[in-house]
């Protein structure tokens, strides 16, 4: 019985060589993907033992850590709660983290490239100094105004977006989604706490977690009418050129009359593409689309920044919040052969042309910036834990040069005459020319409108201070008009901000 | 005592008997080796308050030095009743024990708020408990060696601790879920706050069991055969004890939702088998059976479900730890992440956050020590355990009659089995289920009957290391006496 114990003695040495092995595999070869897995709870004990650096605008903090005292140090608030939300993001124990707390997470954590100095000098001095700041470009005037003028909307909607640009920097000034939701339940250190007011909103169906400003669009409706009027103008018609319209017109291929949102609106027979805009005239529009041909149409949206995937607004260049590309739609009939119906529909921003608000306000930012359209970001300056140092300066960068400098004074031209005259008068400010753009997109069979207004300020010194896109979901009758109004708000709070700095 | 059972007189087991001519006792050996496993205890727990407290209190030897005096009075019991056992069992084995309680004792800090760490009592807790509970087992192991003066003698209880075996495993199978089922695994007697865990127990009456039968049965199991692609192959009617244990063992595994010790049952049944009869063939049979039950488990737990779908659940989370990282495999995939997180040298005893990990001081005990002690640390605990299996083995091999090399042999492997089945489940080498880790877990049941086993193993090896020319014990009858009633022995047949 010798010879099987001795054999049992190898195999009991085998099953203790193969626990070795994995033992090895898990500890040595493993060791490092499993300390610093999403799942390693040890990861963000560690992380909350640094105070992590403040988000900041305007010289006011936005985000913040305080010390706890528990086994998690520093607890993340915001005390801008609702107003923020969609910009900060939050920064949760167990869930993923959002917004600037995710694109600049390794620099408010201190864990960043750019601060090896830091931590290299606080080996030896033995101080914590925590992780660096992020300074935004966003007015803490216009964002609060937006946040209250949208949420106050006199029409009722529940949803919607704004966002307002500095046109010759590319500065974001405000940038609200409606409705917003408080971060701060989401960065408890109760996970309980976090995971419940995360499955409350993410589950609420008016979406709260989206950030409708950028990765959402809609039927932009009569706004779209400024690259229509983009295109004609580089085709050889002036602001002057007596445009065919009427009260209905049918396009040749569809049984399916387009009119005017009023009978008072363009009943003549034509009408000078000036009076087209400031009136919202639909039928001038639709038949000026169907002549000028889908080609041109789509190609100037393509170069208003129409279709772009991989926009990022955040730092310049550097990543930050994806943009949703806005979409022109195919403007033919299945076959891929001209629509006349298609086209007609689409040149008035129907049928399959989707728009996020972003793109909206770029739009309205290039007419008045001379025609140049700069790269939107968020991300003003990166300061040293000890605010000493700055790691990073914003630098403006032109996106894109979608139409020239004569053809932007010309539309110029035609969207102050929309404030003057028109459909946006109340988006006039005092001391100001501004210039815009209504809009009221059909959202489906038995719903009501969005409403939509892109428009600019600028001042005597003929500087584009502010543009901006207002856009409120299935706000319905009045929406394009309370629409207009809110965004005169917001580029006037975004001026006085400027002003007083 | 029927002569079957000591069939000490074979000449295939006085073949060898390694050892045999050692007549010292080495009590001494095992003194010098206790006291440096309580020096090593007592540094533990001064790392543990160093890291978790900042501070070392003056009282942080008083768990080791309280452990030292358990096992300084299970030495002298030694040294009085089994002075020629192996020195090194009992000191390897405290140093287990020893940092089972320091860890539990660690455990209780990390739980406790910061601001009570530094006055919590130090024989409070888990900890503590766990030091009360080695005291018992320790009382008990000396009752044993007490009572148990040649371990032959228990060939004579053999039925009953098999019917005992069998009882005691079926209890929690038969008893309502309120009673017996903890953490949706049936195993358990629970009466009022107080539960034990009979299947450790009935592992020690089963092999006694088994080591009587097959020593009874080992030359008609080993030599009627028919032999098959060069293999021998036991008759029929021969396999019937072999099924009966299978049944028993995928019972429990189906009704008690236990791979674990069904696989430690089954492991334990197969290897006394084998060493009783040499024979790879029952090796083949045993894998095969166990192997086909499982993989059967498997696709009825796919398919129909039901009592299956236990064992189902826990081959899928094996399979994919991180398919459901905080749902079904959250303990596999944090006891992964703990073990990583030690990596080669750990954080230090007291560096780590067991509070991380659930079940830590029980299952998950091999990963939190090894969150703290690194891969270093957790290869020196596995080479303890290594020490103390083979130590065992060594006893089986130098012990003169068959029944002793049976039981020591499958209580030595036994406990390797038991070893590898929780230390390969927590770090996904197999599909995890509910073990002890012998001697490091918290909880009685565990201690006490694998301080049982140690008692066992010590006696045999006393009885293999005495001198066969001595006087005194039972064990020290000479070897080559022909048994007193030879009528009733079964005809030895000459093997080649």
């Amino acid at each position: 019985m010798n010879a099987p114990l001795r054999r049992v003695g190898v195999v009991v040495m085998i099953l203790f060589g193969l626990l070795f092995a994995n033992l090895n595999w898990i500890q040595a070869y493993k060791a490092d993907e499993y300390r610093n897995s999403d799942y390693n709870g040890r990861v963000q004990v560690a992380e909350y033992e640094r105070k992590r650096g403040n988000i900041e605008a305007g010289g006011t903090a936005l985000a913040t850590s305080k010390e706890t005292g528990g086994k998690l140090r520093f607890q993340r608030t915001y005390p801008g709660g609702e107003k923020y939300a969609h910009v900060l993001g939050y920064k949760p124990v167990n869930l993923a983290d959002t917004g600037i707390e995710k694109i600049e997470n390794d620099f408010l954590a201190g864990t960043s490239d750019q601060l090896i100095a830091n931590r290299v000098k606080d080996m030896f001095t033995g101080d914590e100094t925590g992780g660096g700041n992020v300074l935004l470009t966003l007015s803490k005037r216009a964002q609060e105004t937006a946040y209250k003028q949208l949420t106050d909307n006199q029409v009722g909607a529940t949803k919607g977006a704004a966002i307002a640009i500095d046109p010759r920097t590319g500065a974001v000034q405000a940038l609200v989604s409606m409705p917003s939701f408080d971060p701060n339940p989401l960065a408890s250190h109760d996970t309980t706490v976090a995971e419940t007011a995360y499955n409350k909103l993410d589950k609420d169906p008016a979406g709260p977690l989206k950030n409708r400003a950028l990765s959402e669009t809609l039927p932009p409706g009569s706004t779209f009418k400024i690259v229509v009027a983009a295109a004609a103008l580089e085709s050889g018609i002036t602001k002057t050129t007596q445009i065919p319209a009427g009260s209905s017109y049918t396009p040749p291929t569809s049984g399916q009359p387009i009119r005017n949102a009023a009978p008072s609106i363009c009943p003549e027979p034509q009408v000078s593409l000036i009076e087209a805009v400031t009136e919202s005239c639909n039928t001038g529009f639709a038949q000026l689309g169907v002549k000028l041909g889908a080609d041109k149409i789509k190609e100037k949206a393509r170069q208003f920044g129409f279709e772009q995937e991989d926009l990022t607004v955040g730092q310049l260049g550097e990543g930050g919040f994806g943009v949703a590309a806005s979409r022109t739609g195919d403007m033919a009939a299945p076959g891929g052969a001209t629509d006349p119906a298609a086209l007609a529909q689409s040149s008035i921003g129907q049928r399959d042309v989707r728009m996020t608000p972003l793109e909206g306000a770029l739009i309205a930012g290039s007419v008045a910036n001379h025609g140049k359209q700069m790269r939107p970001y968020l991300v003003k300056q990166l300061l040293a834990p000890d605010r000493t140092t700055s790691y990073y300066t914003a630098k403006d960068r032109e996106l894109r040069q979608p139409i020239s400098d004569p053809v932007a004074n010309d539309l110029r031209d035609m969207m102050v005459s929309v404030v003057e005259n028109g459909t946006g008068r109340k988006a006039a400010i005092d001391g100001y020319t501004v210039g815009g753009k209504t809009g009221t997109a059909q959202s489906g069979p038995g719903t009501p409108d969005h409403g939509w207004f892109i428009g600019f300020a600028i001042d005597k010194n003929g500087n584009a201070v502010s543009a901006v896109c207002v856009e409120l979901e299935q706000a319905g009758s009045g929406g394009s008009a309370e629409a207009a109004r809110i965004a005169g708000r917001i580029m006037q709070a975004a001026i006085a901000d400027s002003g007083g700095r | 005592m029927t002569a079957a059972a000591v069939p000490a007189a074979s000449p295939a087991s006085t073949g060898e008997q390694p050892g045999v001519r050692l007549a010292r006792s080495r009590r001494n050996a095992e003194l010098s080796l206790l006291l440096l496993a309580m020096v090593l205890v007592a540094a533990y727990a001064a790392t543990v308050e160093a890291n978790v407290l900042d501070t070392v209190t003056p009282d942080f030897w008083m768990p080791a030095a309280a452990l030292g005096l358990v096992f300084l009075g299970l030495h002298l019991v030694i040294r009085w009743l089994a002075p020629f056992a192996d020195p090194a069992l009992l000191p390897a084995v405290a140093l287990l024990n020893g940092i089972g309680v320091g860890f539990l004792r660690r455990y209780d800090l990390a739980k406790a708020a910061p601001a009570d760490r530094e006055t919590l009592a130090i024989f409070a807790g888990t900890g503590g408990r766990q030091l009360a509970w080695t005291l018992g087992a320790v009382i008990l192991a000396a009752g044993l060696l007490a009572l148990m003066r040649d371990h032959r003698s228990l060939s004579r209880y053999a039925y009953t601790l098999g019917l005992a075996g069998i009882v005691l495993v079926m209890i929690p199978a038969v008893l309502p879920a309120r009673f017996s089922e903890i953490n949706n695994a049936k195993l358990w007697i629970r009466i009022g706050g107080f539960s034990i865990q009979p299947g450790e127990f009935a592992k020690l009456a089963l092999l006694a069991f088994f080591a009587y039968y097959l020593v009874r049965k080992r030359e008609v199991l080993s030599l009627a055969s028919r032999r098959v692609l060069g293999i021998d192959f036991p008759r029929g009617r021969d396999l019937g004890p072999v099924l009966v244990v299978w049944m028993i063992s995928l019972l429990v595994l189906v009704f008690e939702k236990d791979l674990g010790t069904s696989l430690l049952y089954f492991g334990m049944f197969v290897v006394t088998l084998y060493i009783a009869t040499e024979r790879v063939s029952w090796l083949l049979i045993g894998l095969t059976l166990f192997f086909g039950g499982a993989y059967l488990a498997y696709v009825l737990g796919s398919t129909v479900g039901g009592p299956f779908l236990n064992f189902y659940d826990r081959a899928q989370i094996w399979l994919d730890p991180f398919a459901e990282p905080y749902d079904r495999g959250y303990q596999l995939v944090q006891g992964l992440l703990t073990l990583g997180t030690g990596g080669l040298f750990g954080a230090g005893p007291g560096g780590g956050q067991p509070t991380l990990l659930p079940e830590v001081q029980t299952d998950f005990i091999f990963a939190g020590i090894g969150e703290e002690i690194g891969l270093f640390g957790l290869s020196a605990l596995l080479v303890v355990y290594l020490l103390i299996v083979e130590r065992g083995l060594r006893a089986a091999l130098a012990v003169r009659d068959s029944f002793g090399k049976l039981l020591a042999g499958g209580l030595a492997f036994t406990l390797a089995l038991q070893v590898f089945v929780i230390v390969g489940g927590i770090s996904k080498l197999i599909p995890l289920t509910g073990q002890t880790t012998p001697f490091l877990s918290a909880g009685g049941s565990s201690l006490m009957a694998n301080w049982l086993l140690i008692a066992i193993l010590l006696r045999v090896s006393d009885g293999a290391r005495r001198p066969v020319t001595g006087g005194g014990g039972p064990a020290a009858r000479p070897a080559g006496a022909p048994p007193e009633q030879l009528h009733g022995a079964p005809t030895e047949v000459i093997r080649p």
